[in-house]
């Protein structure tokens, strides 16, 4: 069933009378969510104007993981090096950070890349996308109150760090994709163990869609809560699955192309508000579900197609680009993550910029969660899949 | 067994008698409380596809013991500006209203702490004692979230009090009696005795009675794991949201107390289920494996698989929103009750 | 629309707000005055033709030469077409005029340029200090940005 709450606009303000005709006025309290909690993702603050239960504003304030990237990037004597710095910024989903950057560096370079290298970034983004939305999904359950799912998810996840530790050495921040190629080759057995997981992988969803999607209390929680409309989203810059719950079907991979996508066969996931609205937090799920089946069919398609060649051929003995700036855009798990990168034709960088796709979904919180309650606030910082080390770079 | 006992004892040591017979509950939930502690563990890790602690103990069975030793010597800290006495005093009356509802809670036909003609009325009162405590942790944590949790939990325990009673009234309408021990004897015999059957009527009489009961049996369930503060109705202690609620300021030997006492009260609610609806004590084959020993096999039988359903359902089911809450309790499962209750009234009228 | 078509309207619709281009760079850019960018800035949203609906990214820049700067990279989900364009304003004067009544999204990123470069955002609604501490000295993206010795009584440089 369908409900709505309508919110006067003066209910704030509107003072109460008692049955002797004396004003009475309410408080609004001023509560403090973070920067430590279990379920704001991260070292984020939230202040919340309450009204009993229900949301007044919502204040972010951020800044708590700032480690100055980019700053440490201007002093960096190589552009190759800022790569491990990139890695931390969205530490959830680092190959597509370094694929994102080194987008912007071998623009500025003008470079050609070899289709080996192609086919293997698209590889491990989308190994990369899979991970990073079980994690979504997964801390969406959890603060959902669904415990078992979170697990699941966990679980599967542990197999795709097989696969980037296998290839790479790491678990979580690779340093892998370099500006010009990769930093190794996919080593034997990597395709097989991959097209196995894809595989089991479809099961294990299967799982988790009975236990959530249709799940009737998950549904009461999440539809029609946090609805963002398509203007709004546009507006504020939103991106990722944000804006494709809100029905803008809207893609970096297919409309402002970069690597090799367009070779593959894949939709574009967008929400339609089936249970709800459009725009709410069931759809924004929803999307981030179906993102990753279509994510295994990519890493299925790349492996049946891989070329043959040498994956470090491309990379440049020396990086000095001529003196110009390039802003490259790249759809990460998250959403539209660019990098706007100056360069003064010496080999470190003038200026990187990373313009993170959580700091700018994140400013939209307050638009979209006033006149919600507190354990609705929850569900929606939850769906706009926020990871700090991005918001803070 | 008060009768048995009395003897033994002159006038003079009358209290002893009333300690002694007071005792079981009490060791009852020591022990049931540590196996469900692992019971839940396991059952939780394996619907999670891991397996729990398996180093204590040959699969982990030492471990509630472990856990129980690291509460006991931890560190009581308590918030300097909370409120002390109310502080100190919360734990023990969450605990006391539970553990007083297991006076009249029979675990055999031999043994119920406290044979009073009002027993399932006076398990419902008594049990408001927990909203008490409550609110007082909440409120002398002096925590903005704790009194959160406090207000949702005082707001959600109160309002499922009232499906409860309605369903509690459906079966004591056809049994007759408010003793828990006379519910029993009315449903002894076999499984097409219980209440949740219909009750040892007539068959005119118990066929049509039989979806009414099952509602009302299924909705007492759902009342109880709401008045546990149990996944899906556990939004007092929501982790993700409020840390931890009311307990949030709470460690050591009082936080133990708080979990014991949910775990008693887990147990309480399933067993007065159990009691009202599924026959109690009597065994469901009538006189084959039945008796006093036997009583207490099947009373505990049919609480503690309630209370392995209630484990099943919280590691499954994500939770409610407070005011989803309140609707269920009040819009749907009230107009239901009254339904049952109105039907079952008819029927046995007429 | 092209570059060139883009720069040639608001040349002639705005006159003196535009200022010098690149258009064969490898991302062409426009220059605007830093305290017109707000009529220029909404002409660009809301213009049929143009409707530069999504600011994809406001970066500020500390060019050496004693400038600072904001560099804003505008797209058109209708029309898909993108542009770049480059307000400069002066290290003794560094006032912008604030484009947050246009795009919502540049709110935040205003006040990250104000807190990593000190740029003043004129007109907009609450420009403070996002990354860096609220009583953090300086601006630490500048270029002659020096490391404070002390913060708050610890000591920061190791």
């Amino acid at each position: 069933m369908k409900e709505t709450r309508t919110l006067p606009t003066d209910y704030v303000t509107k003072p109460g009378r008692t049955s002797s005709g004396r004003t009475l006025r309410t408080d609004e309290m001023i509560i403090n969510m973070g920067p430590q909690h279990p379920s704001t993702h991260g070292v984020l603050r939230l202040e919340i104007v309450v009204d009993g239960e229900i949301v007044v504003d919502v204040i972010p304030h951020i800044g708590y993981l700032h480690r100055c990237f980019e700053k440490h990037a201007e002093h960096m004597t190589n552009y190759q090096q800022v790569i491990p710095y990139v890695d931390r910024m969205d530490y959830l989903s680092s190959m597509n950070n370094d694929w994102a950057y080194a987008l912007a560096v071998e623009k500025l370079l003008k470079l050609e890349i070899p289709d080996r290298v192609q086919h293997i970034r698209v590889i491990m983004a989308e190994l990369q996308r899979i991970a990073s939305h079980l994690i979504a999904v997964g801390t969406y359950a959890i603060d959902m109150g669904a415990f078992t799912p979170f697990l699941w998810c966990f679980r599967d996840r542990e197999r795709i760090l097989d696969l980037f530790e296998l290839t790479c050495g790491a678990r979580l921040l690779y340093n892998y994709i370099w500006v010009g190629g990769v930093s190794h080759d996919l080593p034997p057995g990597f395709a097989e163990k991959a097209k196995d997981f894809c595989r089991d992988f479809r099961e294990t969803m299967q799982e988790v869609h009975d236990v959530l999607t249709y799940n009737e209390i998950f549904i009461k929680r999440t539809a029609n809560v946090g609805v963002l409309p398509k203007d709004v989203a546009i507006n504020w810059a939103c991106s990722g699955p944000m804006l494709r719950g809100s029905g803008v079907d809207w893609d970096l991979r297919r409309d402002d192309p970069y690597g090799v996508y367009h070779k593959f066969d894949w939709n574009v996931q967008i929400g339609k508000g089936e249970v709800g609205t459009v725009g709410d937090c069931w759809d924004r799920y929803i999307v981030r579900m179906r993102e990753m089946e279509e994510s295994a069919r990519l890493i299925e398609q790349a492996l049946a197609t891989l070329p043959e060649g040498n994956v470090q051929s491309a990379i440049p003995k020396r990086i000095r680009p001529e003196a110009g700036d390039a802003y490259v855009r790249s759809e990460s798990p998250r959403g539209e993550l660019g990098f706007y990168v100056i360069s003064d034709g010496t080999a470190s960088p003038y200026r990187v910029k990373g313009r993170a796709p959580a700091f700018v979904n994140l400013s939209v919180l307050p638009e979209i969660s006033r006149g919600a309650m507190i354990a609705d606030l929850v569900a929606i910082v939850g769906s706009v899949d926020i990871v700090l080390g991005e918001v803070d770079r | 067994m008060e009768e048995l006992l009395r003897p033994l004892f002159s006038d003079d040591y009358g209290w002893l008698l009333y300690i002694i017979l007071a005792a079981p509950p009490m060791v009852f939930i020591l022990l049931y409380a540590l196996i469900t502690v692992w019971t839940e563990m396991k059952i939780s890790a394996h619907m999670q596809d891991r397996v729990a602690y398996m180093y204590t103990g040959p699969h982990g069975i030492l471990q509630p013991l472990a856990d129980i030793l690291k509460l006991i010597q931890k560190e009581n800290t308590v918030p300097a500006a909370a409120n002390k006495p109310l502080f100190f005093l919360a734990p023990f009356l969450v605990f006391i209203g539970t553990y007083a509802g297991f006076a009249t809670l029979p675990f055999s036909s031999a043994y119920i702490g406290s044979n009073i003609n009002l027993g399932v009325f006076y398990i419902l009162a008594v049990t408001s004692i927990v909203v008490v405590g409550l609110l007082m942790a909440g409120w002398a944590s002096n925590n903005k979230w704790s009194m959160f949790g406090a207000m949702r939990s005082a707001g959600q325990i109160i309002s499922y009090e009232i499906p409860t009673a309605l369903a509690l009234l459906v079966a004591v309408m056809i049994t007759g009696s408010l003793n828990l021990q006379d519910v029993i004897r009315f449903q002894e015999g076999g499984i097409q005795n219980w209440v949740v059957f219909g009750g040892s009527l007539p068959l005119a009489q118990k066929l049509p009675l039989i979806p009414f009961t099952a509602i009302a049996f299924l909705i007492m369930f759902i009342a109880g794991i709401a008045e546990v503060n149990r996944t899906p109705f556990d939004l007092p202690e929501a982790e993700s949201e409020l840390v931890q609620g009311y307990n949030t300021e709470y460690s050591g030997m009082k936080f133990a107390i708080f979990y014991l006492a949910e775990y008693a009260n887990m147990y309480l609610v399933s067993g007065v289920a159990a009691c009202l609806f599924l026959g109690g004590w009597s065994s469901p084959f009538g006189d084959f494996m039945s008796g006093p020993i036997w009583g207490v096999f099947w009373i505990v039988l049919k609480a503690y698989g309630f209370v392995v359903l209630q484990i099943w359902i919280r590691w499954t089911l994500p939770r409610l929103r407070v005011d989803q809450l309140m609707y269920t309790s009040w819009k749907v499962l009230i107009p239901f009750l009254f339904v049952c209750v109105f039907a079952t009234g008819l029927i046995l009228v007429l | 629309m092209t570059p060139q078509e883009i720069h040639d309207n608001l040349k002639a619709k705005f006159g003196t707000a535009v200022a010098d281009a690149k258009l064969d760079a490898l991302q062409p850019w426009i220059g605007l005055a830093p305290d017109r960018t707000l009529e220029v800035c909404r002409f660009l949203h809301d213009e049929a033709g143009f409707e530069f609906d999504y600011l994809s990214c406001l970066s500020g820049v500390d060019y050496n030469d004693g400038k600072l700067g904001v560099v804003y990279h505008l797209f058109s989900m209708n029309q898909k077409h993108k542009i770049v364009l480059k307000a400069l304003c002066t290290r003794e004067q560094p006032h912008i005029q604030s484009v947050s009544q246009v795009w919502g999204t540049a709110n935040w990123h205003e006040r990250e340029a104000f807190d990593m470069f000190g740029i003043v955002f004129d007109g907009h609604p609450d420009l403070r200090r996002i990354l860096c501490g609220d009583d953090y000295p300086g601006h630490p993206l500048r270029k002659d940005f020096k490391v404070p010795e002390f913060y708050n009584g610890m000591k920061v440089p190791y």
